[in-house]
């Protein structure tokens, strides 16, 4: 009943399923549940690691070499016991930098340099295909043995049958069309895609159930239980030979290396970087993954060993290709519930790699290989184009469909030259020549770009000389002359026994030659020059964690109205107007238009521009809109500063001698407020003494006189004591005025406030003034026939500076043809009083100067003595007044034309409708 | 022959009791209120002795010092500046714009004509 | 994720115990004939330490406190 079209559908439905998990996933993904934040799916999704290399080849390894295959889950499994201090980091700095693939990660790490990614994505490219071609040829093979069920035929050598009728070509069109289904729906910021991930676990799921059925059915089907197949194995002597492992320093040392090699490709796979850093949704799920996924690898391998030993002994004549027993033992017995979910096993383990790998491996290619050259071809104009989310999908689905395409080639081509697991290894190989850029970039800052591109050159060269080529040359692709007697026929360069080196399996002699290489490059070079200062910025952001966090990316500035534009033309307008939305309020903004050119703005811009196009092109698009200012030299010893406590201390006395600065310029300008009040205050005092002392003068002086005289006539007598007296009340008035002056400029003044006629207030001035303005011959008009104009104010106050304007207009009108006006009236908000002079007016100069203390008008000059009286007390005291009140004084006047003192006071609410004139 | 004497002073009262004393002592006495008139009145009269009050308005009798002592008609003439304000920098400012005695108000008066007398001996 | 630094110490020691376990020299003590409950005895071993390994993993990441 497996007949091929049951195959056919049954792959189609699982595909289907998948898909559908895939959707839902994303869908709620969308709308913020997360399917796939827990650390149970994170830890499952992280058995991509368990291929068909291991669904079908751990089984051939263990025929071929017993526990041999152990060491490729070993490693894994002691890299997580040092997840706390490697991957953790890892997953930080990935998040912290928006890292899409390892890479990114390298280029960024590196100054983001656009050449050190392109080299790591040909890197990974060149080495991870074999490994995509293992892929199709197992699900290639395993259709083809299922199809001639229930007979158990090997497949046809691949390329031995037409092109158009090669399974592996339809499974390589079929896994690409899903892939590009899977991994570029939409063009995620972040690179994450939540409904592959969610695929992916359950693909983990079912290959390790159908692993385990299998391994139940042969253990406990087919045999009384591993002792048993042990003790039946034992009897076996070509089957006993895979009980031990052969005795020798090199048997260990091949198996030491192996566990080196997994360790380092279990966390340096493209697909492996994409699972375990770039789709981490949490940190935190780190910590069970730790344990989860070794368990998970000791479950898969846990009836590796039994199942080779069974099949050995069920097909002892070598007929049937070890890699196949997992499918072959159940069809052997009939088995067919158990071959179908065995071969949908290995298909899970098949589409599970290969879509990951390619996902991660397009997005390096587009990233880190195209877009960049693109970018560079002035002829294309992409630069200027307005929206590339669409061009950068379209890239990355070609990209999946040639590097599938190249895998299926591979396999055309070279698929028969190697076991499974040869090929993996190589794989293996090639990914292990970034361990030295990748951990050296995480705990050693002195690493350089010229470093990491020497090193890991010169570690794929070897690679390629001492694994690639002579994999080719098995495949008869090249002239196999050279592996035997060495390049140019000199035997130091044959590939695999470079320089004499001899005793050692191909892998680690390739591993041992290639990583000399690589870290003699990597550190030699680094160490020729310190790093330069965008290098030593990365180097802090990736070494020194997240206490790096605050060093400034960029030292320019660009506005929203450059960097909007720009990130939406990779990430579609939309999703970068939700991108700066969300960054605006985070930073407590209204509005993505508040956001200030700043330094964060453009990291930020970077750093969403990094999760679409990878770092090294988004440094290089943001470069051109932002006007980069050259480093300070602080910030450049900053940044080398290799003693981050040392930049905080610094950091910290910087601050407090901004502080210091900052706090000496305030008492500067404080101590010279003070000068300058002081300096007031001495001219105040200056001519508070003058004024005084010059009544004074006066009657020492005729007190003097008539003390040292006594013969002075009576008249002179009676003159001088007048002039003594008169003196006297000046000087006693100025004494008064003074300490009033002082009580209002102090505030110590007393009020009482009350409600005050001003009509009433002008009669009473007037009347106190009559006997005065009689003596001169000055007529006073009064114009308060407006009753009840009423304002809140000091009634002594107010008569005060009534009485003062009123004598000082008759101290400044001519005697006997003098005229004094006084006019009061008001609007609705205020009364306002006037009193008007026919004296020699105020020239304009004068009329605020007056107001100030001590300073009497100059333009009096037709009086007699040239001085005019009085203290120069008198206005300054009543401006003082009248503001008190929330009133205005000031003087109207024109030279010869008499002057017009003014004051207006508010008008006390509530009697507006009695005057509202 | 008696001494003439210029007084200038803005103050009435100040002008009134000076004119008085020096006519006592019996000089001839010119009055002049402020620093224009001072200078004329000086040209005009050629006093030997000016009391000259520092705080006018329009002229201070700092800038009508400098006046009389660049005019080369009055060359000897003595000036007392008489001030009210008294502060150190003043009196060093007066001499140095070439007054040859400074008085502070309010003055002795037994003490203002010894001066004067002992000047013009 | 391994929030104390005790925890992360803790599984870097298990790192160090694993390297020690799967490697030459301890290999070589059980790699011999005879049987260790029915099985080879390397086999036995391996399967044996990882699984302990895993299960002192387990202990370590989900104890609470430290």
């Amino acid at each position: 009943m497996l007949q091929g079209w049951v195959i056919v559908l049954a792959s189609f439905v699982y595909l289907g399923i998948l898909f559908a998990i895939a959707w839902y996933a994303d869908r709620r993904a969308d709308s913020g549940r997360s399917l796939i934040a827990n650390p149970v799916v994170y830890a499952l999704s992280l058995g991509v690691y368990c291929t068909t290399w291991t669904f079908y080849g751990s089984v051939g390894r263990a025929a071929a070499s017993g526990i041999g295959f152990l060491p490729i889950y070993l490693g894994p499994t002691l890299l997580f016991a040092l997840a706390g201090f490697v991957l953790h980091k890892m997953i930080k700095v990935a998040k912290a930098n928006r890292i899409t693939s390892i890479a990114d990660f390298v280029a960024s790490r590196y100054g983001k340099s656009q050449l050190l990614g392109g080299l790591v994505t040909v890197i990974a490219v060149v080495g991870v295909i074999p490994y995509i071609a293992l892929q199709l040829k197992a699900v290639s093979n395993s259709f083809a043995i299922l199809a001639s069920y229930p007979e158990i035929i090997m497949p046809a050598k691949a390329g031995a049958v037409p092109l158009f009728q090669d399974s592996a070509l339809y499974v390589a069109m079929i896994l690409a069309a899903f892939t590009i289904l899977f991994g570029t729906r939409h063009l995620d910021a972040t690179e994450r895609h939540e409904g592959m991930v969610a695929a992916i676990a359950v693909e983990s799921t079912v290959k390790l159930i159908a692993f385990l059925a299998v391994g139940v059915f042969v253990v406990w089907g087919m045999h009384q239980g591993v002792g048993d197949i042990f003790a039946q194995a034992a009897a076996v002597p070509t089957v006993a030979r895979r009980l031990a492992t052969a005795d020798s320093p090199a048997a260990y040392g091949t198996w030491g290396t192996l566990i080196f090699l997994s360790l380092f490709a279990s966390l340096l796979l493209p697909r492996q970087f994409q699972i375990a850093v770039v789709e981490n949704v949490d940190a935190k799920h780190l910590s069970r993954a730790v344990w989860m996924f070794p368990l998970y690898l000791f479950l898969i391998n846990l009836f590796v060993l039994p199942v080779a030993l069974a099949g050995m002994m069920h097909f002892p004549n070598g007929t049937v290709d070890a890699d196949t027993f997992v499918l072959t033992l159940p069809m052997a017995h009939q088995q067919e519930a158990l071959t179908l979910l065995v071969y949908i096993g290995g298909l899970s383990a098949a589409t599970g790699m290969v879509i990951v790998e390619t996902i991660a491996l397009s997005t390096m290619v587009c990233n880190d290989l195209v877009m960049p050259l693109l970018l560079r071809l002035p002829m294309l104009g992409l630069a200027a184009r307005a929206d590339l989310s669409g061009l950068l999908l379209e890239i990355r689905r070609w990209a999946i469909a040639v590097i599938l395409c190249l895998g299926y080639l591979y396999f055309r081509v070279a698929g028969e030259a190697y076991a499974l697991v040869s090929i993996g290894l190589i794989s293996f190989a090639a990914v292990a020549q970034f361990a030295p850029v990748v951990i050296g970039g995480l705990f050693w800052k002195g690493g350089t770009r010229d470093g990491a591109l020497f090193g890991l050159a010169a570690g794929f060269a070897v690679w390629a000389y001492t694994l690639l080529l002579p994999s080719f040359a098995k495949s008869g692709w090249l002239p196999d002359g050279f592996i035997a007697h060495g390049l140019f026929g000199i035997d130091l360069l044959r590939p695999q026994h470079l320089f004499g080196l001899t005793g050692l399996d191909e892998i680690t002699h390739c591993l041992v030659w290639s990583l000399l290489a690589n870290l003699g490059g990597y550190i030699g070079v680094s160490l020729q020059r310190v790093p330069n200062v965008r290098e030593a910025r990365q180097a802090t952001l990736f070494v020194g964690g997240a206490e790096a966090a605050g060093l400034p990316g960029w030292h320019g500035s660009a506005g929203v109205a450059d960097l909007l534009p720009l990130a939406g033309r990779f990430l579609g307008a939309e999703r970068a107007q939700d991108a700066f939305t969300r960054h605006a309020q985070q930073r407590g903004l209204q509005s993505l238009h508040e956001l200030p050119a700043d330094t964060r703005l453009v990291n930020f811009a970077e750093t969403l521009l990094a999760g679409a196009i990878g770092s090294a092109s988004a440094r290089a698009m943001v470069a051109s809109v932002v006007t980069e200012e050259p480093l300070g030299i602080n910030e450049v010893m900053n940044i080398l500063d290799e003693a981050s406590q040392v930049r905080a201390y610094t950091r910290e006395l910087e601050q407090k001698s901004l502080e210091l600065t900052r706090a000496t310029a305030e008492l500067r300008e404080a101590n010279a407020r003070l000068r300058e009040l002081d300096r007031m205050k001495d001219d105040f005092i200056s001519t508070v003494t003058h004024e005084l002392r010059t009544p004074l003068t006066s009657i020492r002086a005729f007190s003097e006189m008539l003390h040292d005289d006594p013969k002075i006539d009576l008249a002179q007598r009676s003159r001088f004591l007048g002039i003594i007296v008169s003196e006297t009340v000046r000087l006693s008035r100025l004494i008064n005025q003074i300490l009033d002056l002082a009580k209002l400029e102090s505030g110590r003044a007393e009020w009482t406030v009350a409600a005050v006629d001003v009509a009433e207030v002008i009669r009473e001035a007037a009347e106190s003034l009559t006997a005065l303005f009689a003596e001169k011959h000055v007529t006073l008009e009064l114009d308060a026939s407006h009753p009840g104009l009423m304002v809140l104010a000091d009634r002594d106050r107010l008569m005060q500076v009534m009485v003062n304007l009123l004598s000082n207009a008759l101290k400044f009108v001519p005697a006997e043809s003098g005229r004094v006006k006084v006019g009061a009236g008001g609007t609705v908000n205020e009364v306002r009083v006037s009193v008007a002079d026919n004296g020699p007016g105020i020239q304009s100069e004068d009329q605020e100067v007056i107001f100030d203390k001590f300073r009497q008008g100059a333009g009096t000059t037709d009086v007699l003595t040239d001085k005019p009286q009085g203290t120069g007390l008198g206005l300054p005291i009543s401006r003082q007044i009248i503001e008190y009140f929330n009133g205005r004084l000031w003087v109207e006047s024109a030279p010869g034309a008499g002057a017009r003192f003014v004051f207006t006071l508010p008008r006390q609410a509530g009697d507006n409708d009695q005057n509202a004139d | 022959m008696s001494h003439r004497i210029l007084i200038v002073d803005d103050e009435p009262n100040i002008v009134i009791s000076l004119e008085y004393l020096m006519k006592k002592e019996g000089f001839q006495v010119v009055v002049a209120t402020n620093g224009d008139a001072a200078l004329e009145q000086a040209s005009a009269f050629l006093p030997e002795l000016i009391l000259l009050d520092v705080m006018m308005p329009k002229k201070s009798g700092f800038e009508v010092c400098q006046a009389l002592r660049a005019n080369p008609a009055l060359t000897g003439v003595k000036i007392i500046m008489l001030t009210a304000k008294g502060r150190e920098t003043e009196v060093t400012k007066g001499l140095a714009l070439g007054a040859d005695a400074y008085i502070t108000k309010p003055f002795s008066t037994k003490d203002l004509v010894l001066q004067i007398k002992s000047m013009l001996a | 994720m391994i929030r104390s630094r005790l925890k992360a110490q803790r599984l870097a020691f298990l790192f160090l115990l694993g390297c020690f376990f799967f490697n030459y020299p301890l290999l070589s003590v059980f790699n011999r004939g005879g049987d260790f409950f029915g099985m080879p005895p390397l086999y036995a071993w391996l399967m044996g330490s990882w699984l302990a390994l895993i299960v002192q993993m387990i202990w370590v990441v989900e104890s609470r406190g430290d």
